[in-house]
């Protein structure tokens, strides 16, 4: 199998195209937009040619090379002839409630569709399918290229098989995976979503600024970035509807997103990709 | 290069750092300043700044640790193909 689909060319279908195609894989990448498309183009190409920068000393494929496999469309039947489907929508359940029939009857048995979300259940968009045992979490990580790890989800249907070949599939893309079983969010969102919400209401009420609250946690904890440049590079939207679905899922009042998450979005400050959330991005598209 | 051109530097590092005041010998990657997603943030804007392109080997920590590594990288770029006035 060396064709990949990859439904959304939001943040995460760019980066997972990215990982697909520089590893020489021809990659189907499929988006609602036009725009979206285009943008996803300048900066798979953009990423690629940054590669060296970031990860020096091993070869890496030149920038047309790797935007040459990915075949760009808004044509979602062109998925017909991937191996296997990985699938970076909204993070919204009417969105990946409409897709995934869509795609189930469009792709060959045996394909497997790999959710990449960050807190829906697996076993819940499995369920959309004829196919639940064929239906795995894979959640990578921001930016996919640069992560060496992915978090795999066992639905409660998912089989060994499907979990052996997405773990062999990770692995031939030079990803290591961690299969964890199926639960909202996780376990890397569980806890992270929290964080992230905690660090907004410690913003709003003034007990620190964006800058302290994140060197505290970087200079205290030695994480590599605070919970607020965490959340600029996740996305605040993607932020606020993963602590919605956790909240929706889990009935938990903790998981109760703070206003101030919910304004800057309303005022769209989304973070890295508009130049500006917790704190200021250069846009570089 | 000028004073304005590397004062402009040291803005835009200071910008992305929590307006912190950085030292032009600084290492901003080794102090962890700032991360290393910072540094294609930097490269795009040296780059579209100052019309020199980072390609290739050029695209080396080597090049952007510091505000003066920038300022020499950008001279040593400018000696070997001048800009057009």
């Amino acid at each position: 199998m060396k064709r990949v689909g990859v439904v959304g060319a939001g943040t995460m279908g760019i980066g997972v195209s990215e990982v697909f195609a520089a590893r020489a894989y021809d990659v189907v990448l499929v988006d609602v937009a036009d725009r979206a498309l285009e943008r996803a183009r300048s900066e798979i190409a953009r990423n690629a040619r940054m590669m060296p920068l970031l990860r020096p000393g091993i070869p890496h494929p030149e920038p047309d090379e790797v935007v040459g496999r990915v075949r760009f469309t808004t044509d979602l039947t062109e998925l017909k002839t991937a191996g296997y489907v990985v699938e970076n929508v909204t993070e919204r359940w009417e969105t990946k409630r409409d897709l995934y029939p869509r795609l189930d009857e469009l792709c060959p048995d045996g394909v497997v569709f790999g959710v990449n979300t960050s807190a829906i259940p697996i076993t819940r968009v499995a369920a959309l399918t004829h196919r639940p045992g064929a239906v795995v979490g894979t959640h990578f990580m921001n930016p996919a290229p640069l992560k060496p790890t992915v978090e795999v989800i066992r639905g409660f249907h998912t089989s060994d098989d499907t979990v052996a070949r997405t773990t062999g599939l990770l692995a031939s893309a030079g990803k290591d995976a961690v299969v964890v079983r199926d639960s909202p969010g996780f376990v890397t969102n569980r806890v992270m979503m929290l964080t992230v919400n905690e660090a907004v209401f410690l913003l709003h009420e003034g007990v620190a600024t964006a800058g302290d609250i994140d060197r505290l946690f970087r200079e205290c904890f030695g994480h590599s970035m605070g919970p607020l440049a965490t959340a600029d590079l996740i996305g605040l939207d993607t932020v606020l509807l993963s602590l919605e679905v956790l909240y929706d899922n889990l009935n938990e009042p903790k998981y109760r997103p703070c206003t101030l998450l919910r304004q800057m979005v309303d005022a769209g400050l989304l973070g890295r990709k508009t130049g500006r959330g917790f704190h200021p991005y250069e846009t570089t598209t | 290069m000028n004073d304005a051109e590397r004062t402009s530097i040291r803005e835009f590092i200071s910008r992305h750092a929590g307006d912190a005041a950085i030292d032009d010998e600084e290492d901003l990657f080794a102090t962890g300043r700032v991360n290393s997603l910072f540094a294609v943030q930097l490269v795009m804007w040296v780059e579209r700044t100052f019309g020199t392109p980072i390609e290739g080997a050029d695209l080396d920590f080597a090049n952007i640790r510091s505000v003066s590594a920038i300022a020499a990288f950008i001279d040593r770029k400018n000696a070997a193909v001048p800009r057009s006035a």
